[in-house]
């Protein structure tokens, strides 16, 4: 085996071949500072932060998977999904159905429900994939709204407005409740799927990707079949969708149609662009920007409505429209400021950090 | 003579995307009323020198980044076209571009989107008088029309401008012969009668010498030689090049003409 | 039979709505292609501008609708300026998902200003315009909602006929760059385009407002039925877009009516995915003219 030496900055570009522009790590400083930074995760942030905080991590968790799958789409194909969060639906509904009716184990009912799910995305995605343009999105809309129906009224498999009740998950025989094993298993499907995204972007499959969403027509001149790929990219983004929501109903142990709104795809959107496009690591960041986002929302209008501020004009100020509001500010802002999102912030600063005194 | 100079470009530079430098320093001066021609092979710059007047540069990321263009004494480089096509530049397109779902004459009435006051009726006049084969299709959706049709459409519309200078990028592109012979008549008639001064690129340049006072050839995003149509035509090498004439008056081969290019450079 | 004949003059009606509240959003597409998912946002804006009017400011209906009028403009021409004028020149799924932002946005602002409930406005049309003939019963806003409609029809289709600024519109939409070539203010053009679907926008919201009542949910929900409505009538064709309105219009309230009230906000997309497999350009869609 070829002795290797630790790399730390190199102060030049020393890449002999293409493997070496490939890798995810330019540097073992940042391998090292991964596996930290994992450590810590793991070792230290379940057993110090208190049950709610806990609580909003797994759900930074959870979004971060399904924002990890639209980024895919979005930010590498080029196609916009407006129906994430109703695949994200299916997906809940998908393994409280075989945990409830077949009895699932956890560990095959969330692959399982992110499959169900994909094939479900794939079906939209067929109208779509023969068009160019947009039509993709506008598909995943229709589809949002006729997913939302048929959960809510097809009543004999999705119990309607009343819901389906999951048993407790466990994993071959140790039942998994509560935040803190929760954690483990949301943060340890993260770093997997996180860890396949990463490399799938790097597989011929994840160049086809982008060629298609920098010229379609050129992909296709190429040689790539744009239809199939664009639909695989679909499929494989639904399939985090799914996968989270599973995660997320064995999570909630309840699971009714509400949630799964067309507030919720934009919700996601809003994570992508935020955390920046064709970035997966940025999908994270855009996660815990906008959960953290609507806690930090959350704290304010109850503080401001127990401040008794308002109590006397008898003005109602409600959460929902706030955030609202707040998202569509947010990703308007990143859209003309720094279309690249957080990702892109984070890498400006940390080279200048790198570069810092003599920045050129 | 100095002030009969409508456009003078002064060593342009221009560069794609930051990156792509497609002009190294381009100079050349048109004369009032003249038709200038501008020859040279594909990818010399020639397009891309009338995107530069025209400001058409823009919404293709392209920039002047040295050098200035002067046009009836004021700086016209890097201008939004908006601006230049107000001072009477009118650039017709290489390639013929119609508004496809517009008719002839809708396509003729966009032309007077500079002018103020849009009394377009002499002006259609005046535009049928110098191609009248439109007449009849007025009512024709452009994208229906013939080439040579569409052709005159794109000039008319630039007339109706009433432009003091107009860019025509190949106007014979794809055109039978017997009708570049007619678009080439109307364009000296054009030059004479409304007093326009022409830049013309053609890759056609035995017509193009034929009615051109001056010419400019371009090779490289560089200007290689200059002179009088006349002297032009003329000149051994572009009877060599452009004019696929040898020296000894036969026809030679395309490959011949490789060859011998490949052994002697401009400059 | 009686119902049948009040379902379709009901399904004429909302539909003709739906082909109005169409005609803003193809009017954008077709100058700069954006897909515009803040449309129904825009209705919105226009139905509680109306409303503060008439209610807050106590302004007669006449005044109250024509500066309604021109405050969409107004706004459209602002939204262009500020927030879409900067992403000129940048991948078009951007300036999409802007919209979507903008669409969260004016929802966020709506809901903080009135409210998540159902206003409704005084009752002000004259009941002259209501027809009652047997069972069959056409109220006046029906009729109001007819003529106000045709009325719009018949201005824009003179202004982008006949005006010079309507033909720059569409020679915008056709060919941005010979446009730019003849000194066509193109920035204007899309200023304008925006412009003009606002106030179309408004005023359907206004319409919209009229007969079910205003709802920042539900005007927002009729944004988006706008895309089954020009899929299925084509993507660039106002006409299209009120003939594919009027269809959905009647799909809907027949499935209402004779199926299942639940169903009826569904079938527009079930339409739509159907539409898309079977004849993507539309009804009435160019296809490219090829040649040339």
């Amino acid at each position: 085996m070829k002795k290797r030496t630790l790399r730390f900055h190199p102060c030049g570009n020393y890449k002999e071949r293409y493997d070496d522009e490939l890798t995810i790590f330019e540097s073992d400083f940042g391998r090292f500072w991964a596996l930290v930074g994992l450590i810590i995760l793991f070792a230290v942030v379940p057993y110090v932060v208190s049950p709610y905080l806990l609580y909003v991590i797994n759900m930074i968790g959870i979004a971060a998977i399904a924002a990890i799958g639209l980024n895919i789409l979005i930010g590498y194909t080029g196609q916009i999904s407006l129906g994430h969060g109703a695949f994200f639906g299916v997906g809940a509904y998908a393994a409280a159905i075989l945990a409830t009716t077949v009895n699932a184990p956890f560990l095959l009912a969330v692959p399982a429900a992110g499959i169900i799910t994909a094939l479900v995305g794939m079906i939209f995605g067929i109208p779509s994939g023969r068009l160019k343009g947009l039509y993709l999105t506008i598909a995943t809309l229709a589809g949002q709204f006729i997913i939302e129906y048929i959960l809510i009224h097809w009543e004999s498999l999705t119990k309607g407005t009343m819901g389906i009740t999951l048993p407790t998950a466990d994993i071959v025989g140790f039942p998994i409740s509560g935040d803190k094993s929760f954690f483990f298993v949301i943060f340890i499907a993260l770093c997997l799927m996180t860890w396949i995204a990463i490399n799938l972007v790097r597989t011929k499959f994840g160049r086809a990707f982008i060629a298609i969403r920098d010229n379609d027509r050129a992909a296709e001149g190429m040689g790539i079949p744009i239809f199939r790929y664009k639909l695989l990219s679909f499929g494989i983004s639904s399939f985090y969708a799914g996968f989270a929501g599973a995660i997320w109903a064995f999570y909630m142990i309840s699971v009714t149609a509400e949630p799964f709104n067309l507030t919720l795809s934009v919700e996601y959107i809003a994570m992508v662009i935020i955390g920046g496009l064709g970035n997966i690591a940025g999908s994270i960041y855009g996660a815990v920007f906008i959960t953290a986002l609507t806690e930090v929302l959350r704290w304010l209008t109850d503080y401001l409505m127990n401040s008794g501020a308002f109590a006397t004009s008898g003005f109602n100020l409600n959460l929902a429209p706030l955030r609202e509001f707040v998202f569509g500010l947010a990703i308007v802002v990143f859209i003309l400021f720094e279309p690249r999102g957080l990702a892109e912030i984070w890498r400006i600063v940390r080279s200048s950090f790198r570069l810092w005194p003599f920045s050129y | 003579m100095e002030n009969n100079i409508l456009l003078q470009i002064n060593n342009i530079s221009v560069v794609y995307s930051d990156v792509i430098q497609v002009l190294k320093g381009v100079s050349l001066a048109v004369e009032k009323n003249h038709i200038v021609s501008l020859l040279g092979s594909n990818g010399a710059g020639k397009t891309t020198t009338l995107k530069a007047v025209s400001g058409l540069l823009k919404p293709e990321n392209g920039k002047v980044t040295d050098g200035s263009i002067i046009y009836k004494g004021r700086n016209i480089q890097n201008q939004y076209p908006e601006f230049i096509t107000r001072q009477g530049i009118i650039h017709v397109l290489e390639g013929r571009q119609p508004f496809k779902y517009l008719t002839v004459e809708e396509n003729l009435k966009v032309g007077t989107a500079t002018r103020w006051l849009k009394p377009h009726k002499d002006d259609l006049e005046m535009v049928y008088h110098y191609f009248p084969a439109l007449v009849k299709r007025r009512k024709a959706l452009a994208g229906y029309c013939s080439g040579g049709e569409l052709q005159m459409i794109v000039m008319g519309r630039a007339l109706m401008a009433h432009p003091e200078l107009l860019l025509l990028d190949e106007p014979s592109l794809g055109l039978a012969p017997l009708v570049v012979k007619e678009i080439f008549e109307i364009i000296v008639k054009i030059n004479e009668e409304q007093a326009t001064t022409i830049i013309l690129v053609e890759q056609n340049a035995g017509m193009a010498l034929q009615i051109a006072h001056y010419g400019y050839v371009m090779e490289n995003g560089k200007i290689v030689m200059e002179g009088s149509a006349a002297d032009l035509v003329k000149n051994p090498d572009i009877k060599e090049f452009y004019l696929g004439v040898g020296v000894a008056g036969d026809l030679r081969s395309y490959r011949d003409v490789k060859s011998y290019r490949r052994r002697k450079r401009w400059l | 039979m009686d119902f049948f004949v009040q379902l379709l003059i009901n399904g004429i009606s909302v539909g003709f709505l739906y082909g109005l509240s169409a005609m803003g959003f193809v009017m954008i597409f077709k100058s700069s292609s954006v897909l515009n998912f803040a449309h129904g946002e825009l209705l919105a804006m226009g139905a509680f501008l109306f409303l503060a009017l008439v209610t807050w400011a106590q302004l007669p209906i006449l005044p109250a609708f024509l500066i309604t009028l021109a405050g969409c403009f107004v706004l459209g021409f602002v939204v262009e300026r500020l927030f879409l004028r900067p992403l000129i020149g940048e991948p078009l799924i951007f300036v999409i998902m802007l919209t979507v932002g903008l669409a969260s946005m004016f929802k966020g602002i709506l809901l903080l200003i009135f409210g998540g409930n159902l206003n409704t406005y005084p009752d002000f049309l004259p009941s002259f315009l209501g027809i009652q003939r047997g069972m069959i019963n056409i109220p006046p806003v029906y009729t109001a909602t007819l003529i106000i409609g045709l009325t719009f029809l018949a201005v824009f289709g003179l202004f982008f006929k006949y005006s010079s600024q309507g033909i720059y519109m569409r020679s915008v939409a056709d060919n941005q760059k010979a446009a730019l070539s003849l000194g066509v203010h193109v920035k204007l053009v899309f200023a304008l385009s925006w412009a003009i679907a606002a106030l179309v926008a408004g005023m359907s919201g206004i319409v919209l407002g009229i007969i079910n009542g205003i709802n920042v949910h539900d005007l927002s929900a009729i944004g988006l039925k706008v895309f089954p409505v020009v899929i299925l009538g084509g993507l660039d064709s106002i006409g299209g877009a009120i003939i594919g309105g009027i269809i959905i219009g009647l799909l809907e309230t027949f499935t209402g009516g004779y199926l299942s009230p639940s169903l009826r906000d569904v079938v527009p997309y079930i339409v739509l995915v159907f539409i898309l497999l079977v004849k993507p350009y539309g009804l009435f869609g160019l296809k490219e003219i090829e040649r040339v």
